[in-house]
């Protein structure tokens, strides 16, 4: 197994500059070129760096058309870079690109189906592409429809399936070869709950099984979920990458605490302006924020409790991935490329 | 690999009713069709003395039945290529470990399977409803040409519909592309008819190795064109005239070897250059650098050009010129003043010269795009056979053809046959660039590439060439055909 699953440096990839696309910022590579005769490119991922190593969740969150889908299909070896490299477990993207489609599993932003084929064959068919016997097939294949709640229509025709029933199919596919690593676009999107339960189990799973996985969500719930870290994407170029935990306390400052008392404040706030500036207070509240919670809240609490006043709850008061991402999409003016 | 695909886009065609039905129509309705047409064709035909009609009818009628189910390998071959594309499920395929050239080969024999076996059918049905009602069995040879005939019909089609698929982003812009298979098949098959009657089935394996030549060419283009980049990398059908133009520019401006780096920004950047050191620049690095990559090219046009004038002088044999039908003696200078009064020579003055030979190899370049490069070296062959032909012609009649040679020809020709050549070999890459791509650049930035170099060469190399050529040949070659032919 390879020290880092996904390992990119500089990755870039243009695309030649259309009427359309210059609306989305073209610019010309020559810096002494002057005016619209200079060759026009849409820089569509711009300088990417990071890493993802066996065992990890990486969520990549961004706007539409920040580049996501680029950054996945060069890592899955469907596009080459313009400028840069990147190695899938332990293989060149453009060099070694039938070793990294093997060790990859793809689900794709539409699923992509043949509507005429029943699902048991093509599970069958993607099988035999990615070298694997027939009796490998059929045992990954039921095993997986069992795990997806798939088994009974798995010889029904693809048509007939519902949108979450496809999106299950596709993940089925992507992951019919046991691959080290999962490129997975919106995998729980037109799911039920249950069903998108049932895939964010198999990603906790796959964790476990020291398989990496890189997802590409707009569910910043469930990206905080499941993902140990998190890569904001922006026109192209990566603007932040940490785990969830170190990004909210950076962009978003020192945790919101929250404390409720048996009974109403009645002046009590006033009282604690030498320990804590209370931002938010209510009937039987009051929220706060400290930068040392390990010194300051024992001693918040042997006040409180010397003023008679009894502490139901302390508590953190929830701060959505949401609002860390607004914060950076939103720092450079209005988003959405 | 290649059978998993081809199998499952085999399964997936049968169970396409809009598919399976018309061909089982074809394969059932139309053979009777034309039994029957046969056989009233016949009885009409016999009634007036003309049996032999009717005996060219049922060969040209074996090749209609067996070509309609041909036809759907087209209909097929689109849907397959760019109908995948639509419906979003050539994403899933192109990240599996195949590479471009077994999905492309996969897709090729399922799209010519299923209707080649069609026609094969259709043959029979028509054959087996023939022996019954005629008693007619054709020859062996005859049913090997008609199956040769439309199995590479139909190869062709199908290596045109990849191409064109190719090249759009619906099946509904490749279907109207698609005329531009069809319109020359038709015409093609009226031909094929027309040679069928005339029984001379000689012609009909000629037509059959060009076609062999074709698909080799087509199957080559889609080959560079089917790649996951052109696949995935266009999203509309749109006509850039803009980006064109940015593109000519960057190759004509920029050193060869900026080519192949379009899309690296470490090498692209460069700094504004003066035009008097740009210029310096393209005579000391850039046209030798091209020179020196397009060498084989040069070479192919040389080979070509030594065997046109070869060919030439042969044909001699063929076709003396009786004695005293050609006279060299006591030649003046109003002989050349005569040749400008002939209506389809350019005035043989240095510029009508220079205009005459700079539109001509112009020429090359357009005629090179949409012949793959044939029409341009046989623009030049032409000539050089007829110079060859005319030093037989004069070695016949008792001339010294070396003499010949060194004063009509060699003094401009120096200069003015290294220009053709140099202009015919840019010409042939430009035909070249569709069906081998380079490094680094797609179909159309690569034929954009090889426009910009042949401009670079014609306007820096070929011209001046040409120029000092026709000064020689309006003022210098006269002068010295006088002192050696003159009285």
């Amino acid at each position: 197994m390879p020290e880092l699953m996904i390992r990119t440096d500089n990755l870039t990839k243009r695309f030649p500059c259309t009427t359309a696309g210059a609306e989305r910022g073209c610019a010309s590579l020559d810096e002494g070129a002057v005016g619209q005769d200079a060759l026009q490119w849409f820089t569509a991922v711009d300088h990417v760096t990071f890493d993802v190593a066996p065992g990890e969740v990486l969520a990549l969150l961004g706007p539409n058309g920040a580049g996501k889908t680029t950054t996945v299909r060069m890592l899955a070896s469907i596009l080459k870079p313009s400028e840069g490299w990147a190695r899938v477990a332990g293989f060149d993207t453009v060099h070694q690109a039938r070793q990294v489609r093997h060790a990859v599993g793809l689900l794709t932003e539409f699923p992509g189906l043949y509507l005429r084929m029943r699902a048991d064959e093509y599970l069958d068919f993607f099988g035999q592409l990615q070298g694997l016997s027939t009796a490998q097939i059929r045992h990954r294949a039921e095993r997986l429809m069992a795990r997806f709640d798939l088994i009974e229509a798995r010889r029904q025709r693809l048509a007939e399936y519902s949108k979450g029933m496809r999106q299950k199919l596709a993940l089925i596919r992507a992951m019919i070869h046991d691959p080290p690593l999962l490129l997975l676009d919106e995998p729980t999107s037109a799911m039920d709950p249950h069903s998108a339960k049932l895939v964010r189990d198999a990603i906790r799973d796959l964790r476990q099984e020291q398989r990496a996985v890189l997802i590409c969500t707009h569910n910043l719930s469930e990206a905080e979920m499941l993902a140990d870290r998190i890569a904001i994407i922006r026109r192209g170029q990566i603007v932040a990458l940490d785990t969830p935990a170190r990004l909210k306390a950076d962009l978003l400052g020192p945790p919101l605490l929250e404390v409720r008392l048996a009974h109403s404040l009645d002046g009590t706030v006033s009282e604690l302006s030498d320990l804590i500036q209370v931002e938010a207070s209510g009937q039987d509240w009051f929220q706060y924020r400290t930068p040392t919670p390990e010194m300051t809240n024992p001693a918040l609490l042997a006040r409180l409790s010397g003023m008679g006043a009894p502490v139901l709850t302390l508590s953190e008061v929830p701060r959505s991935l949401e609002e860390v991402y607004l914060r950076i999409v939103e720092s450079e003016g209005n988003g959405g490329d | 690999m290649i059978w998993f695909i081809a199998r499952r886009e085999m399964r997936d065609t049968l169970r396409d009713w809009r598919i399976v039905m018309p061909i089982i129509l074809l394969i059932l309705i139309l053979p009777w069709l034309m039994n029957w047409t046969a056989q009233v064709a016949i009885d009409f035909v016999q009634q007036r003395d003309a049996p032999i009609i009717g005996e060219q009818l049922i060969p040209f009628l074996l090749m209609i039945v067996g070509f309609f189910p041909i036809s759907f390998s087209l209909v097929i071959a689109l849907e397959t290529f760019v109908g995948e594309k639509e419906r979003r499920s050539i994403e899933p395929l192109l990240s599996m470990p195949i590479t471009d050239l077994e999905l492309y080969l996969g897709k090729m024999i399922s799209a010519t399977a299923l209707p080649l076996l069609g026609s094969i059918l259709a043959i029979s049905v028509y054959l087996a409803g023939l022996y019954t009602s005629v008693g007619y069995t054709p020859a062996l040879d005859l049913l090997v040409l008609i199956f040769v005939l439309n199995i590479v019909t139909g190869l062709v089609m199908v290596a045109g519909a990849v191409v064109v698929s190719s090249q759009t982003t619906s099946v509904r812009a490749a279907n109207l592309l698609a005329s531009f298979i069809i319109i020359p098949m038709a015409l093609l098959i009226q031909a094929e008819s027309v040679v069928m009657f005339w029984g001379s089935y000689s012609t009909l394996w000629v037509i059959v190795l060009g076609l062999l030549v074709v698909m080799a060419i087509l199957v080559r283009m889609g080959t560079r064109t089917f790649n996951r980049e052109e696949i995935l990398g266009r999203e509309i059908d749109e006509l850039n005239v803009r980006r064109t133009g940015q593109l000519l520019r960057h190759f004509f401006v920029n050193p060869p070897e900026m080519a192949s780096n379009l899309r690296n920004a470490t090498v692209v950047a460069s700094h504004p250059v003066r035009f008097v050191r740009w210029l310096v620049r393209v005579y000391r690095h850039d046209l030798p650098l091209l020179l020196r990559h397009n060498w084989m090219p040069a070479a192919i046009v040389v080979l070509f050009v030594v065997v046109a004038s070869v060919l030439g002088w042969a044909y001699v044999a063929k076709l003396p010129l009786p004695q005293g039908s050609i006279t060299l003696e006591n030649l003046a200078a109003q002989d050349f003043e005569a040749l400008s009064d002939l209506s389809y020579l350019p005035s043989l003055t240095t510029g009508g010269i220079f205009g005459h030979n700079v539109r001509v190899l112009l020429l090359a370049a357009p005629l090179a795009l949409v012949t793959l490069g044939t029409l341009s070296i046989l623009m030049l062959m032409v000539p050089l056979a007829m110079v060859g032909f005319l030093a037989g012609q004069l070695a016949w009649l008792g001339y010294n053809p070396l003499t010949f040679l060194a004063v009509f020809i060699l003094p401009h020709g120096l200069f003015e046959i290294p220009a053709a050549i140099i202009a015919t070999a840019f010409a042939l890459r430009i035909g070249a660039s569709i069906t081998a791509s380079r490094e680094g650049l797609t179909v159309g930035e690569g034929v954009i590439a090889a426009v910009a170099e042949f401009v670079k060469v014609f306007v820096f190399v070929v011209v001046p060439l040409l120029l000092v050529a026709a000064f020689v040949e309006a003022n210098i070659t006269p002068q010295l055909v006088i002192w050696a032919y003159g009285g």
